[in-house]
Formats: C-alpha cells, structure tokens, sequence
C-alpha cells in the first residue's frame, strides 16, 4: 500500500495510502489531545480492572481490591430498604388488625405488604388477585364467607388454617357424607338437592322439593341454618345465595351431598411472621369482600347472615 | 485544518499539537452584534433561575423549574407533566427546525454566535485579553519564559477562568431547585451531592472546554460541522473571501508601483489575527469557520484605511460568488433569504409551535385514565348481581385542591363504590376529593345485575364540581359470567 501514498493536490497533505473505490483517505495528523485521551482512558481501564471484578475465570471472575460485587450491593440495598420500612412494619405489627381501617396510611401500608406476600404464599390456590378457582379453592374478592369476611376473622383462618390435623386452634368442622355412609338413601338426596336448588332460585319448588324441605330440616339445617343462610361459626357455606363453591348444578350438590369435600388449608403462623399475616389479612379484606367487624369483635363470629355485618 | 509544516511532505508525526490561536482585539458591526449575543445569552443563562413567579399556595414560585423529584417542569404559566413530554419533544422539533432554517440562511450562524462553546470561548478570550493583553502580547507571552510576571499572570488567568466556570456550573443547578434556598443550602453544605458533584463537573467541563480546548471543541469533537456541511447549498450565506476581487496579493506599496497587477488585499493577515479558530479564511470555504464574521469587520477597517471599498470578505453565497466572478451582480440579501427552502422551514417551524401553543390553550387539567383488573374479570357476588373491579388514575393537574364526581353511565342498575366504602354505601356516583397538583389512585367496585350481556361496554365520567366544568371520561368493558378470563 505504501506505495500509492502521493500528496493531494487540494489540501496538501499526503493520503495514507488506502484507496477504496476511488476514494482516498488524507493522512491528516490527529490531534495531540486525544492521544492524551487515549492513554487516560487506558489507565482508566487499568485502575478499573484492580477496583472491580473484571477477568471473566472459570468460576465467576476476579474479586477486585474493592471487594464490590452486585449481589453485595443488592444485600445493601435490600437492607437499607428493610430499614426504611422498619416503622411502618412495627406499627402495623403494634396496631390490632380491627384498629387498621382507621388509620388509612398504615391500612395502605399493609395492604401493599400483603399484596406482595400473596403473590409470594397465596396464588397457588387461591389464584391471581384472590380470585379462586372453580370448584376447588373459594374467591376470596366475593361477598361470600365461610368462616367470616371481617378483618380480626380473616387473620385468624390466615393464622390457624383450616382442618390442620396437627393444629389445636385450626377451624375445624366436617360435614357427613350422607350418601357414603348411608345416612340418606338416593331419593331423599334427590329430594333434598331439589329442596336447595330450590331455595337458591336455581329449580322452581316441585314436589321433590316439598319432599326435600323434610330432609333438610332433619339433617342439613343445624349447620347450614333453616332456611340455608349458612353457619359461620362452622364453616358451613350459605345455600341460599347464588355462589357455589363446588358447584351448584345437580350432579355437583348431589355429589357434595353424598360424600362431601371438607377443603383444607395450611396453617401460616408456622411459617409466616404475625406482621406479614396481618398485612395478608388486610389484603384479602381489600379485595372487595371485606365485611366490618361485629361489635363484640369476637374472631369466629356467629353465623347471623351477612346482610347485618356491613360496613359504613 | 492540520496542514503538514511543509506542503508537500507528509506529516512529520502521527499527532500534532495545538497551534495556539490568540485572536486579535477587533471592533465592527459584527463583533459588536456577537457582543450583544453574548450579553443577551449569558444573562438569560444565569439569571432566569431568579425570576419569580406566583402559582398559589400549593406549587414552587420560581418561573423555570425542571422539578425532577416530583416530576414537574414549570415554565412560567405552563406547567408540564411527564405524561406531557410531547411538549418537550415539540420544542426538540422545533429547536431542529430552526437549525435547519438558520443554516439553509445563514450558514452556521449557530456556532459563531450563540452556541455556547462559542459563547464560553468568546469570554475567557476577552479574559485573555484583559489579563495578558492583545494578540501580540499574548504570543510573547506564551513564547517567553517562566518569569515571576508570567506565572502571576497565569495564576489570575486561571483564577478568573475557574471564577467563570464555577458559575456557570452553579447557576446550572439552580434550574432544579428553588434558586435561592438552595443557594444557601450549597454554601451551609447542606444541599445534595448531586448538586456539588454537578457543579464540579460543570466546572471542570467549563474550565478545560472554554479555557483551552476552545476550537478544538468545533473542529474534532462536535458533530454539528459536519451535518450543518449537509444542510447548506449554494443558496446558503457563508463568510466568504472574494479571491476573484483580492488575488493576487500585494501589500499597498507593491501594488502602487505595478497599477493594475494587483487585486484588493494588502495582505496583511488581520482577518487571520482576528481568528477565534485561527484559519486563514483565504484559503476558502472550511470546516474550521464558525461563521463569526470577525474577519470581516477587520477586513473592512483595512480597506476603509487603504480606501478600497467594504466588503473584500463578506457573507456571499456560491451562486452569488459565480454570478461576481462572471461580472455580474448579486441579487439583493432578502432574495437569498425568502426562498422556497427557507419559507416551508419557517412555515413547518411556525405550525409546529402554532399548534402547541393551542393544545396548551386546550389542556384539560383533570385527567381519568382506567384500567380494568383482569384477575378475577369479574366476581359473582351472593345475591346474582356482578361486579367488576377497575384501577382508577385520577390527575389533578391544577394547583388546588378540587371535588371531583364519579359518575358511570350506559350500565343499567349499577352502583359503584372506592375502597372504604362497602356494597352498602353504593350510589349511581361518589365523590371524591383530590389534592393539588396530584395523581390519585382508587379501586373502583362497579355493581350491576348479574342478568345482561357477557361484555357490556360503558363510560365512568370524572367531573370536577367546583367553578370549572372541566371532565374526563373513558369507555371501558364490563364482564359478565361467560367471559373466559
Ligand atoms: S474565518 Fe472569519 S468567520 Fe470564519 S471563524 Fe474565522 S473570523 Fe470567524
Ligand atoms: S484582512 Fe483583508 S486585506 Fe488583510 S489580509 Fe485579510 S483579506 Fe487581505
């Protein structure tokens, strides 16, 4: 290439000797400073390689004088962050559940804690958003309870769980199988299931609905309440409402009724700190199903109905 | 620019250190336009963080405030939130615009008057000027050796620089927070470190571009020389010197003994002197002219002194400079400057800005935005009836605090509730308060029977209820059982 180097007429400078498609490149001398530039950014480089990891080895990469890694930063991070909520996790911790509406700041507090502890624990079964899923696990964003929509009534089937074989406190009922221990024959479960869909507004009332009040009455209404309002106090859902769990077509209520599913939940308080079960709690109340609590403020409340325990 | 010592040769080094450029003091019309620019943009630059400007209780009063913490910028009347960026990028197009329009005018009118490397550099020469003197004294200077008057000189020269860079990196931060306390803060140590570590860049920045690397800055680093080469044509005014009148050179003695032999110029480099780049504009149209039109104002005090008319360098274009050549005359300036080019820039540039000042006029300042929670899309709720759930983003976009109504519309039977209230205090509306200069969030609970299409669009309306009927609605879906979520 050397050889094509000339000078160039226009400007006076000599070219470099490179030609690509006619065009030819001046030899024009760089400015002294950005050599200067050159060699800082090399020393830059050089401190930076001795600061930081840098050399990419075979199991992670070179430690650096300073000792910095991104994981130790996000530690710090995650530390400071921990400390800067510190007082807002100590009140709600020292706030009880039922005093939280009241102080609207703590209550958002919680709520976003919450929120992100039942993406964390809650999902699972009770699906995205507290929504539930069909026939298996209950909504938790509807006006229906088994056990009680109010704050201190959460916490504790939160706390306790549900049907835990290995916890005294649990929430605990089980409904009998009717129809696989032979409490009732096949006719009087129809009858009794034509009775519910009845009262659920599902079936017009018919004679096998007349027969099935008798049933009911004999064997269903101590727990789910004479006219099918439900009981609270054991967990017994309302019948006379729009909303089934297991289902509420025939075959599904005749199936519940012949051998029942008894759901079961975990308890949290082996797992999860009081606070965090609090703030589950107040997310769960936020969904849009959050009852006020009744005025003796007794976890476990009775199952009076619904309608009597509204907010506001 | 970086000519080889000796023409013909190939360069002696790879690099090439800076010439010094010491330009020569000149007075003319253009130098006393550049000084005018100079106040103009330096007293805009450091003092409009200073003005004051009365928003009511509930907003800052400084009239230019970039608040980056809580995401305003305030501009006089205007108040811009970041949802309105478009705003800015519409300043961005038009600031483009208008580059466009001033190079396809005037060349690079830009960089020899108001581009603030130009403007920095102007300064600290005049700072040059004060302490070492004019051009001559500066090189002797430069040349001589370390005696105890040079390194004084040096040391006050340097001062002043670093005085002027301070400054400009101190009134940099007093764009983003109130001017005044801050001040006191930054002197008290208590202001942020951002702030410090802005002023030490700016400072430094300032210090080392203005003070030495000068027009190195226009000749190597900056991108604008070469994209403004692009926008300019044969149309476009550029400093020119008009060989066809100057060539050959003679100083006035030669030329007075050969009548006729000569052109116009003397030869006596004063428009190399006055150089802020130092180019010898003689040698043609080059990436180094900023433009400045210094040299012809010392152009033209030489030949009002050797009596030969005005204008040996002047602002011509490549037409005009053919059109001369050939012994012809050049059409008057303005023909030059309204031509199609300039006139559709000028038209885009005033529709652009036209337009944002309208919408400006228009803006609503209360601002719904919805979304509908996906998970669950909908919930059946005891009695048959369903409700869906939607995120509400209200803004309050004016400096007091404001009633609003929330209203649904096209649902029949609903009832609507935001959280903290209950399916028992539903109304068809709910009012609300929002707080100034504020976005709020709400859950919204919508109630309506459970009888009724599986998708239902219908629109919730936010209404503000003091003087002002200023409203917002969107049109959004309610799900009924049968939707899959
Ligand atoms: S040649 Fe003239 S117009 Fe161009 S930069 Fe130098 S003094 Fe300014
Ligand atoms: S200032 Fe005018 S006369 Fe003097 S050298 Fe430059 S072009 Fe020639």
């Amino acid at each position: 290439m050397a050889d094509h180097k000339r000078i160039d007429e226009v400007t006076g400078t000599a070219t470099s000797g490179h030609e690509w498609d006619g065009i030819e490149e001046l030899d024009t001398p760089m400015p002294r400073w950005w050599l200067w530039s050159l060699y800082a950014s090399i020393v830059w480089a050089i401190v930076y390689v001795i600061l930081y990891p840098a050399w990419p080895m075979i199991h992670g990469a070179t430690e650096g004088v300073l000792g910095w890694t991104s994981r130790g930063q996000l530690e710090a991070e995650m530390q400071a962050d921990a400390k800067r909520r510190a007082p807002v996790v100590s009140a709600i911790g020292a706030t009880a559940i039922a005093d939280l509406p009241a102080k609207p700041e703590l209550m958002q507090a919680a709520v976003q804690g919450g929120a992100a502890a039942f993406r964390v624990h809650c999902v699972q079964c009770h699906g995205a958003g507290g929504a539930g899923v069909p026939k298996l696990y209950p909504s938790l964003t509807d006006d229906d309870w088994l056990w009680g929509g109010d704050l201190p009534t959460i916490e504790y089937t939160i706390t306790h769980g549900i049907r835990n074989p290995d916890h005294d406190a649990t929430r605990t009922s089980q409904m009998p199988a009717f129809g696989r221990d032979g409490i009732l024959d096949a006719r009087q479960i129809a009858d009794v299931v034509s009775f519910v869909r009845a009262i659920s507004h599902q079936e017009k009332p018919s004679a096998s609905s007349i027969r099935g009040a008798a049933v009911f009455e004999a064997n269903c209404a101590v727990c789910h309440g004479p006219a099918g309002e439900g009981g609270r106090a054991v967990g017994a859902p309302k019948l006379a409402d729009a909303i089934w769990l297991y289902g509420g077509d025939r075959a599904s209520i005749t199936a519940t009724v012949t051998q029942p599913r008894n759901g079961v939940m975990p308890r949290w308080n082996s797992r999860l700190d009081p606070v965090t079960i609090k703030m589950l709690a107040a997310y769960v109340y936020s969904l849009g199903g959050g009852e006020k609590a009744p005025v003796e403020a007794v976890p476990a409340a009775e199952g009076e109905g619904q309608g009597t325990n509204g907010q506001d | 620019m970086a000519r080889t010592d000796h023409p013909g040769e190939p360069p002696a080094s790879l690099y090439e250190a800076r010439k010094g450029v010491y330009p020569k003091k000149v007075d003319g019309p253009f130098r006393r336009f550049k000084w005018a620019i100079m106040a103009v943009t330096l007293a805009i630059y450091y003092g409009t963080p200073w003005i004051r400007w009365d928003r009511g209780p509930h907003a800052p009063d400084q009239a230019v405030l970039i608040d980056l913490a809580n995401r305003r910028f305030y501009m006089f009347q205007i108040e811009i939130w970041p949802h309105e960026f478009y705003y800015v990028a519409g300043l961005l197009i038009m600031a483009g615009i208008g580059l466009f329009l001033v190079t396809s005018a005037v060349g690079r009118a830009w960089c020899g008057y108001a581009c603030p490397q130009t403007v920095w550099t102007d300064l600290f020469q005049h700072v040059d000027r004060l302490v070492d003197g004019d051009r001559n004294a500066q090189i002797r200077l430069a040349n001589g050796r370390w005696t105890a008057e040079k390194i004084g000189k040096r040391a006050l020269k340097y001062a002043i620089y670093l005085t002027i860079a301070f400054w400009t990196g101190g009134a940099w931060i007093m764009y983003f927070a109130d001017a005044p306390t801050l001040t006191q803060d930054f002197w008290s140590g208590q202001a942020a470190p951002v702030a410090y570590v802005t002023v030490a860049v700016l400072t430094a920045t300032t210090f080392v571009l203005g003070g030495f690397l000068r027009e190195q800055v226009c000749i190597y680093m900056c991108p604008w020389p070469r994209i403004q080469t692009a926008m300019m044509d044969e149309k476009s005014l550029l400093v020119t010197y008009k060989d066809w009148r100057g060539e050959p050179r003679g100083s006035v003695k030669t030329a007075e003994k050969n009548p006729g032999a000569f052109g116009d110029c003397v030869d006596c480099n004063q428009c190399v002197a006055v150089c802020p780049t130092g180019i010898d504009i003689r040698e043609g149209p080059q990436i180094g002219c900023i433009t400045c039109a210094l040299c012809i104002d010392a152009c033209d005090s030489v030949m009002a002194q050797v009596g030969r008319p005005r204008g040996l360098i002047d602002y011509c274009t490549l037409d005009d400079a053919e059109t001369e050549k050939a012994g012809g005359v050049a059409p008057p300036i303005r023909k030059t400057l309204f031509r199609p080019r300039t006139l559709i820039y000028s038209g885009l540039w005033g529709a652009i800005g036209l337009a944002m000042l309208f919408t400006l006029g228009q803006r609503t300042r209360l601002d719904l935005a919805v979304q509908h929670e996906r998970s669950p899309l909908y919930v059946q709720l005891s009695d048959g009836a369903i409700r869906n759930n939607y995120t509400l983003k209200l803004r309050n976009m004016e400096l007091r605090p404001r009633p609003v109504e929330i209203v649904v519309s096209g649902l029949p039977g609903a009832r609507l509730w935001i959280d903290g209230g209950s399916r028992e205090t539903a109304r068809q509306s709910l009012r609300m308060p929002l707080a100034p200069d504020s976005v709020t969030s709400a859950r919204l609970f919508v109630v309506a029977p459970g009888a009724g299409p599986v998708r239902q669009d219908f629109t919730i309306t936010v209404r503000a209820l003091d003087d002002e009927p200023h409203r917002d609605s969107e049109t959004i879906q309610f799900d009924r059982p049968g939707t899959q979520p």
